[in-house]
């Protein structure tokens, strides 16, 4: 027997419970539950319920276990006026969904209502092209590409950790990445610092790794400080920025970085590496460690030699640093557990990871409860000295180095 | 026995050794049993009060000994003890 439309309609009401738009509303605030777009992706990209996946109502088959993978997890559907997500919500409760509710009068009487809603930033053709591979990632999805394109990096030093994260933010459309940096490039960084050529040695790293992010990805600006960090400057160069990696040699550079940042609610990205060897962690102010808890002083120089002294294999830093773009990443789409109150060791040679439980130490002078009260009274706590200075009658551990090599 | 991480910094001092398993039923007794055999690290480790160096973390099976008891922190057969100086290389 053939049915009509208006028997399928009834069908689908028996079936399907329906929701007012403020119920699905105050649905939305219940974090189990998952809100879900059927539209077309025409209709999405004119405004969407901020918070919806989007998953066609063509695809809904194909894709809805991406984006809500728990049969149990409580659904509610909408289109553009409530028919299409009740023949939706059929399809689902077909696959085992158990709680599905359609929203009536759709995203249109969503938005008579004064209801919030957004329009998502519109990719270039160019741009789904250049991205695809995220786009079809549903935590990055068109949203979170935006997201990246309106993100702002700051990296500090373009060298070994700096090179791969300059080139992977590029990659990835980070669309402002920022680098502070002061050298040239020297045909000794080459080894590692593959963000610069043998044609650009002598140039500015600034300018060097400007000119090879614009070759990658037009769609990223570059802006270059060709100059040192350091207290006097360090406020002014951090602000605006959502993410900070820290890329630097000197612990003066590290305790300079960290304590601007916490003061800014900045998260830091940090790693080091020393020959066969790094570390990583990140900062997130106030959620986890600083680099104050972590090392309240500085090693003796003696103790802790830059690559510079040490040497360090090439693949190191460009391990490293492409785990703190991965890091950067994932803190600028909001996805994933950083590693906040973690710290990875890896090991080149026994190619292992150690990871150690990092806490905030609660007499830190720069994120403890005091420290920020002290700053907001305009009277910071003393921090112990930057500047490493060699212990008493401390032992020299290194062989001295026959020969040292430029940074 | 535990067995004790040398980090690279330190390695020209323990004989170039990376892991060394050592006797001691605490932090404090593994690290001594260490400087003992390696006395150069002594100065590396421990501060001239006898306490670990600010700039030096320890941590046993993951965990900093600094909330643990630091070195009163028990020590069991098996765990795996981490020695963790800072580390400046990056940019370079």
């Amino acid at each position: 027997m053939s049915k009509t439309f208006s028997d399928l309609m009834r069908e689908a009401r028996a079936e399907i419970r329906e929701v007012t738009p403020l119920e699905a509303d105050a649905l939305r605030g219940n974090p189990r539950a998952a809100l879900v777009d059927v539209r077309e992706e025409s209709e999405w990209e004119q405004g969407h319920i901020p918070g919806a996946h989007h998953v066609a109502k063509s695809y809904l088959e194909q894709q809805i276990e991406a984006y809500v993978p728990d049969r149990a997890t409580p659904v509610v559907l909408y289109c553009a006026g409530g028919v299409r997500s009740l023949f939706a919500g059929q399809t689902l409760r077909a696959m085992g969904y158990r709680d599905v509710v359609s929203m009536s009068g759709g995203f249109q009487q969503w938005k008579s209502l004064g209801l919030p809603w957004t329009q998502p930033s519109l990719l270039s053709e160019e741009q789904k092209r250049r991205y695809s591979r995220h786009l079809l990632i549903p935590e990055v999805g068109a949203e979170g590409q935006a997201k990246l394109l309106g993100s702002k990096v700051l990296l500090v030093g373009a060298g070994g950790l700096g090179s791969p994260a300059a080139l992977y933010l590029a990659a990835a459309g980070v669309g402002t990445i920022g680098i502070v940096d002061f050298d040239v490039v020297d045909l000794s960084n080459l080894q590692r610092q593959v963000v610069h050529t043998t044609g650009r040695i002598g140039e500015k790293k600034v300018v060097s790794a400007t000119a090879a992010i614009n070759a990658l990805n037009p769609d990223v600006e570059v802006v270059a400080h060709d100059e040192v960090l350091g207290p006097a400057n360090v406020a002014q160069l951090i602000a605006g920025y959502d993410v900070i990696l820290d890329g630097t040699d000197t612990f003066e550079t590290r305790y300079t970085l960290n304590d601007a940042a916490v003061a800014a609610g900045i998260p830091v990205i940090h790693a080091s590496v020393f020959r066969f060897e790094g570390q990583l962690t990140t900062f997130v102010p106030f959620e986890g460690p600083c680099y104050r808890c972590l090392y309240p002083t500085p090693p003796p120089p003696e103790l802790a030699p830059g690559c510079s002294v040490a040497g360090v294999l090439g693949v190191v830093p460009g391990i490293m640093g492409l785990l703190q773009t991965n890091e950067a990443l994932k803190v600028l789409l909001g996805i994933g557990d950083t590693l906040a109150g973690r710290l990875l060791l890896f090991d080149a040679l026994d190619a292992s990871f150690t990871e150690l439980k990092l806490r905030r130490d609660p007499t830190c002078p720069a994120c403890s409860d005091a420290a920020v009260a002290a700053r907001a009274a305009g009277a910071p706590l003393a921090v112990p000295s930057a500047t490493p200075t060699a212990t008493e009658g401390l032992v020299f551990p290194f062989p001295a180095p026959t020969r040292e090599v430029p940074a | 026995m535990s067995t004790v991480r040398v980090p690279p910094v330190l390695r020209a001092q323990a004989g170039g050794a990376k892991a060394l398993d050592l006797p001691g039923g605490t932090v404090g007794e593994v690290l001594a049993a260490l400087v003992a055999a390696h006395p150069g690290l002594s100065d590396q480790l421990f501060a001239a009060d006898g306490t670990l160096n600010r700039f030096v973390n320890v941590y046993v099976d993951g965990q900093d000994v600094r909330y643990t008891g630091d070195l009163g922190t028990a020590v069991g057969e098996r765990d795996e003890i981490v020695i963790l100086p800072a580390m400046a290389g990056g940019a370079g």
